[in-house]
């Protein structure tokens, strides 16, 4: 029947349509934005960002921001999620409360570190009634780059490890307990435990939460805005600076597809580093 | 030495109880299967021994060493999971391995017991192969292959032949039993096959609402059961129960009488192929209502006094529907329980 052929295609025709206007058109556009160099040429928008002061730092930066956080955040939610496991009691309320931040913008978050850190923030009152320090004491101006950047990777664990978190919740909790009881037998320790059954059994959970989580993680901004400005460049903020201070949409448009690329790249290194043989899965 | 005692084990869950004040003891070297319905406590029982699930109350005991606190692995047992748990991201040689990897052992050494314990469960051809690419009853041989593997003193297994077609699981229930006896490994053995039971165990225990009814030798089980309810679990046919007065110290009913000190209301318990069939003027009257040639004999359903009886005649014997024959009962091959109390007087 003609009717039962066509009507798959019929019934995703209303997310295709809402996917190509929203989704593919402006990112065609965007590409061919940043190819539109003008007089340049092709690569003109390209050489331009390249050759921008901001550039080298600013990636520099949004690497070791997500080779700092993104590790660190999967260790926190695998720890976090195995104590979970271990709760007899309460784990909803713990879950709950642990996920707060993720109700939280990204903007807010940064807010609420800044209020936090700065000058005469809840910190160094803190540190101040400890008598640590002796007045406000900078943590976060460029002449602090450490500082600086800890504060960020501070936040941006604070506010987005609930994300790893809950992948890896749903995913642990998909194992079936024999498998730890086995190991347990046959006497894994629970590190043993841990590296030989309960990780490889929650590897797609892993690939995913990384996926997302480093693909998020390269297109860092707000946070980092609210908590240092421009003392901290990254990339997603300099496309933020060429569209909105400097009003040259195509540079802007090449950092977008370098964010793009970089983030597509490090999905296909996961996809390949991560993978798990077909007839391996459950 | 690794007898296993269990001492006043109880467990709770929530309101329910799964186990209540169970005692068992498996000897150094035996072999005892665990018996019962569904939901009686026995997958409870042997997590308990092996320590994955915690006891309200009593002790658990390997040789002589209290392991009620122990955690699994200190307790050097193995164990066969009713789900199998075979770990689905190793191949089957590693999954047979794993016990063998824990115990840090040589690779020639863990070469030869896995290819060993691969033989006797004939899944040497499988493993290179990821779990997901083995039927049900392959998966489970590798269970069991993995839980030989440590050449264990003390086995625990949970239905571990259940998924195997009828001829393998004879084959390998053999296997099994030659192999555990040669090395002298205690072995507790859950199953709902009785004939698996009957040919694996040196001593059956049937258990009935979380608590042992019975432990006894096979035989004995089947042939002297101590209460209604293992004569009616253990056997097919059933056992048979009449409904009988006893009185002046004898227990009579047509052509039979026996020697009897309880006085009032008794249940008669006998088995199918142990009553003589004769004229009806000779024996307890019983009415045949359906015939089922089983190849081997005749299993005859029928009513004697209201109550159904189910005997077995020989093949060839001259019987149809809706004639009254009689049985005749032997005294030494009969079952006497108190009505109330449905145990053995
Ligand atoms: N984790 C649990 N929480 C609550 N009740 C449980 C739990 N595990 C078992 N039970 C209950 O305890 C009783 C015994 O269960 P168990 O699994 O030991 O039965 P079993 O004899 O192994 O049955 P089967 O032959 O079907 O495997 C059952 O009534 C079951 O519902
Ligand atoms: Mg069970």
């Amino acid at each position: 029947m003609p009717t039962s052929r066509w009507l798959p295609y019929l019934l995703i025709a209303p997310a295709s349509v809402f996917l190509a206007v929203f989704f593919a058109v402006p990112l065609v556009q965007t590409i061919v934005l940043s190819f539109d160099g003008g007089p340049a040429g092709l690569w003109g928008n390209y050489q331009r960002m390249l050759g921008d002061l901001n550039f080298n730092v600013s990636l520099r930066n949004t690497f070791m921001l997500v080779l700092t956080v993104v590790p660190l955040q999967m260790m926190l939610a695998i720890g976090m999620g195995l104590m979970l496991q271990k709760m007899q009691r309460g784990r909803e309320v713990v879950l709950w409360i642990w996920t707060i931040p993720l109700g939280v913008s990204d903007l807010a978050a940064g807010l609420v570190w800044l209020a936090i850190l700065q000058n005469t923030g809840y910190l160094n009152t803190f540190l101040f009634h400890l008598g640590v320090i002796d007045g406000p004491t900078a943590w976060l101006n460029s002449e602090t780059p450490m500082t600086l950047f800890i504060a960020v990777v501070v936040a941006e664990i604070w506010r987005s490890t609930a994300v790893v978190l809950v992948i890896i919740v749903a995913g642990l909790q998909l194992i079936p307990k024999e498998f730890g009881e086995a190991a347990d037998i046959f006497g894994a320790s629970a590190w043993q435990k841990l590296t030989r059954v309960t990780l490889p059994m929650l590897k797609p959970s892993l690939q995913s939460a990384l996926i997302l989580r480093t693909v998020l993680a390269f297109e860092v901004f707000a946070a980092v805005y609210a908590i240092g400005g421009r003392n901290i460049p990254v990339l997603v903020g300099e496309a933020y600076v060429w569209q909105r201070e400097n009003q040259n949409y195509s540079v802007a448009a090449a950092y977008a597809v370098l964010i793009m690329v970089i983030s597509l790249a490090a999905t296909a290194v996961y996809l390949r580093l991560l993978r798990q043989k077909p007839e391996a899965q459950a | 030495m690794a007898a296993i005692t269990i001492e006043g084990v109880s467990k709770r869950f929530g309101a329910a109880m799964a186990l209540e004040q169970l005692d068992l003891t498996v000897a150094d070297g035996e072999f005892v299967a665990l018996l019962g319905p569904s939901g009686c406590g026995k997958t409870t029982l042997l997590r308990i021994i092996a320590g994955l699930e915690t006891r309200s109350s009593g002790r658990v005991l390997i040789g002589d060493r209290d392991v009620s606190d122990l955690p699994p692995a200190q307790r050097g047992l193995a164990m066969v999971f009713q789900n199998y748990a075979v770990f689905p991201h190793l191949t089957v040689f590693e999954n047979v391995a794993f016990g063998l990897r824990m115990q840090k052992r040589d690779e020639a050494t863990i070469d030869r017991q896995v290819k060993r314990a691969a033989d006797l469960l004939q899944i040497g051809p499988y493993l290179d192969r990821y779990p997901a690419k083995l039927s049900g009853g392959q998966r489970q041989r590798v269970a069991v292959a993995r839980a030989l593997a440590v050449e264990p003193a003390v086995l625990l297994m949970d239905e571990p032949l259940s998924n195997l077609d009828a001829l393998l699981r004879l084959e390998m229930r053999a296997e099994l039993k030659s192999v555990l006896k040669e090395a002298g490994t205690t072995t507790l053995y859950v199953t709902h096959d009785q004939t698996e039971a009957m040919g694996l165990a040196d001593r059956i225990a049937v258990m009935h609402k979380g608590v042992i009814e019975q432990i006894d030798e096979p035989t004995r089980i089947y042939s002297k059961p101590s209460s209604l309810f293992v004569g009616g679990f253990v056997g097919s046919p059933p056992m048979n129960f009449l409904n009988l007065v006893a009185s002046g110290g004898s227990l009579a009913c047509d052509g039979f009488s026996m020697p009897l000190t309880h006085q009032g209301p008794v249940l008669l318990g006998f088995r199918g192929e142990d009553v003589a069939l004769v004229e009806a003027s000779r024996g307890v009257g019983f009415e045949v209502k359906v015939i089922e040639p089983m190849g081997s004999h005749l299993l005859l359903t029928g009513v004697v006094n209201g109550e159904r009886i189910r005997v077995v005649a020989p093949p060839q014997a001259d019987i149809a529907r809706g004639m009254t024959i009689g049985l005749q009962l032997d005294a030494a091959r009969v079952v006497v329980m108190d009505t109330q109390t449905g145990k053995a007087l």
